[in-house]
């Protein structure tokens, strides 16, 4: 995934750090608590709310299950409709044909559409190393471009920025990328997001060169769509004259009405409204209205290594809704930046050690960046089950044995052979309080999550000694 | 495509090959996964056009949009009162806009012409068009880019939209009825409500990038 994160530290070192900035902890506490309330609102409009979840949930295995059959039949969708298509294996690869197909144009810059697939193969660095300058167009990358930083939350990535500090990042950084903001800015949401509007215009009119990620691909029709709400999108989809879309292979479903789902499950989990402001559905090229030339980019990069994983290629069914990183008490504490991805949250903890692999620190240290609370999965609208996951996950991180992860190994294997046996389970129990001086106060391997807490100290007998003896 | 691109027949064409060899080796053991049960509604509102056309009013006016209710005959000087108060010198008409709907007098009309730059686009103060359907449970229009449309991009730039709706014709209730009558070769844009982020503390400040005003004109009848 992208260079901007290497060298991050594990998961436990950069929580411990998040945990104890107190103005991140309240940016993130307030926002996450908004939106959480707004969406159970949204979502509990909708009485059929877990036929939606159930369809999603098919339409995505479906997909998965026919990967193969279901990307040939877009290709040769997105053919017959006027655009071309090309295949990514990896980041590499599918950078150096965005860049390749802009220098084509012989344009200098392009501007962007908010996208996660472009964030995590680090498009935007290897435009720059090219010789092309790429703007981000959304408000909150926008945000977190001209401040240097590091997107921490899919939907919002910056999340992690309270009206202040926007400020001062466009007072000081918008005058040299383009049009400076306005004199005598204000913090009001208001008055920055005019300040956006006029600083991107500029932009939007001589833009000839439009680069976007993808929401869902239509197998059937070729169709592409992209959910937004400030009209950047529309704005990147519909005035160049080229667009470029690098979209991940597990976006693709099958047909035009499969839409009709997540058009309604996405909106609601995501930002909690009925529907976002903007959809802009595309197929190919349309004469005279939009971009004549239209390039997209399957992009692979570790995604075929997790379809291969029998429990962890449900995390293909993601749809970016986000709804779990707002419901989520570690990624309240954390902040997203702990994740050391572009995919923070429960759904980045399992994602991105299988797109990555778990060779690196942190990677190995994701899949205990959770408290396993399940409320995750309650929210997923494709009924993701990130704890079986996160647990799945351990278990291959402990397989590899080494530094810290020998007791996981051993705890993980007798936990689920014991779940299953209640006699080995109660024996264990007495075992465990025979030996409680032994155990650890603190959890191994969730770092800073536990960091403030010890665990609870074992009772002299367990509960089911004590119910057969004096308890009763 | 010619010159430095790699085409789909040259490395991009082994990255093909490669990446569905690698889906079909992935998924070679996995269980049949069967098409997709629907036990989802097709609509969560009662079959009473009135009631539906007052839940897509309720709707669009909740997402910040301004809402109007007329008949045929009411409609042009609806329009003209709305785009003078606006304050509207220039406004935008796409190829096939009833003439009818916009009277003779008036701001000036700018024709949608395929040759004219984003920036004249700019300088245009409104835009009027009709819409292929509109959605009452989601308070949605959604634009095909038929002849009373035009082009995507002039809902776009100009800051000020007006939308006619014809109802109860053009008035569906829900998000699968309006997929049944959407043609995906066309160009689609889906708008609820007028542009706004939420990228500030979460707090929903409405215009950004696309018009800053919308409103829909319901004509009944």
């Amino acid at each position: 995934m992208s260079g901007t994160f290497v060298g991050m530290p594990a998961f436990p070192e950069a929580a411990r750090e998040a945990v104890g900035n107190s103005t991140l902890r309240a940016n993130l506490r307030h926002a996450t608590h908004t939106i959480r309330d707004k969406r159970a609102r949204a979502v509990a409009e909708l009485a059929d709310w877990q036929q939606l979840r159930e369809a999603g949930k098919q339409i995505k295995n479906h997909t998965l299950r026919h990967l193969d059959r279901y990307l040939v039949q877009l290709e040769e969708s997105v053919v017959r409709a006027g655009g071309t298509v090309h295949w990514a294996a990896d980041a590499d690869e599918a950078n150096r044909i965005v860049a390749d197909l802009v220098k084509a144009t012989g344009e200098r810059e392009v501007v962007k559409v908010k996208s996660m697939a472009t964030q995590e193969i680090g498009l935007n660095e290897a435009l720059v190393a090219e010789g092309i300058s790429a703007y981000e167009t959304d408000l909150a990358e926008l945000i977190v471009q001209l401040g240097h930083d590091r997107p921490s939350h899919i939907l919002v990535p910056a999340i992690h920025r309270n009206r202040g500090e926007i400020r001062d990042i466009f007072r000081e950084e918008m005058g040299s990328w383009g049009r400076p903001a306005p004199d005598g800015l204000t913090d009001s949401p208001a008055e920055l997001a005019e300040a956006a509007r006029l600083h991107l215009r500029e932009k939007f009119l001589r833009a000839k060169v439009g680069v976007s990620g993808a929401n869902f691909m239509v197998a059937e029709t070729g169709t592409l769509v992209v959910f937004e709400s400030e009209g950047n999108g529309r704005m990147c989809l519909t005035l160049p004259e080229t667009l470029i879309s690098v979209v991940g292979i597990e976006k693709v479903i099958p047909t035009w009405r499969d839409l009709e789902v997540f058009l309604q499950t996405l909106p609601r989990s995501s930002t909690a409204e009925r529907m976002n402001p903007y959809t802009s559905m595309w197929t190919g090229t349309t004469d005279g209205d939009g971009p004549s030339v239209f390039h997209l980019v399957l992009l692979d990069n570790g995604r075929t290594d997790t379809l291969a994983d029998e429990v962890g290629r449900q995390a293909l069914r993601c749809i970016r809704c986000s709804a779990c990183l707002n419901v989520c008490p570690v990624y309240e504490r954390a902040g997203g930046h702990a994740y050391g991805s572009v995919y923070p949250g429960p759904i980045g903890a399992i994602l991105s050690p299988q797109l990555r692999g778990t060779a690196s620190e942190i990677d190995a240290s994701l899949p205990y960046a959770s408290s396993l609370c399940g409320a995750c999965y309650e929210v997923c609208p494709v009924a993701i089950d990130i704890p079986e996951v996160l647990v799945h996950l351990r278990e291959r991180v402990a397989d590899r044995g080494g530094k810290g992860h020998r007791l996981e190994k051993a705890a993980m294997k007798a936990a689920s052979w014991a779940m299953d046996r209640p006699a080995v389970l109660a024996a264990a129990e007495r075992a465990a309080t025979r030996t409680r001086r032994l155990h650890p106060k603190k959890v191994p391997g969730t770092g800073a999550w536990t960091a403030g807490r010890e665990l609870p100290e074992l009772p002299e007998k367990s509960f089911r000694d004590w119910w057969k003896g004096e308890g009763r | 495509m010619a010159g430095p691109v790699r085409s789909a027949r040259g490395t991009g064409g082994s990255s093909r090959d490669r990446i569905l060899a690698r889906v079909r080796t992935a998924v070679a053991d996995a269980r049949e996964a069967p098409e997709v049960t629907r036990a989802y509604l097709t609509s969560h509102t009662p079959d009473d056009p009135a009631a539906v056309l007052d839940l897509l009013h309720e709707n669009l006016a909740e997402y910040r949009a301004l809402v109007h209710r007329t008949d045929a005959e009411g409609l042009p000087a609806l329009l003209a009162r709305l785009l003078a108060e606006h304050g509207s010198s220039t406004v935008l008409v796409p190829p096939g806009l009833p003439p009818e709907w916009l009277g003779e007098a008036g701001p000036e009309r700018v024709q949608d012409r395929s040759e004219s730059t984003a920036a004249e686009l700019d300088t245009v103060d409104s835009v009027v068009t009709g819409c292929a359907l509109a959605i009452a449970e989601t308070g949605t229009i959604v634009l095909d880019g038929g002849p009373d449309q035009g082009r995507r991009r002039i809902t776009l730039v100009p800051d000020h939209h007006v939308c006619v709706v014809r109802a109860p014709d053009q008035v569906v209730a829900s998000v699968p009825q309006a997929m049944a009558r959407l043609d995906p070769t066309r160009p689609l844009t889906w708008i609820s409500g007028p542009s706004a982020t939420s990228d500030i503390e979460l707090d929903r400040v409405e215009g950004v990038h696309g018009p800053r005003t919308l409103e829909v004109v319901l004509v009944i009848g």
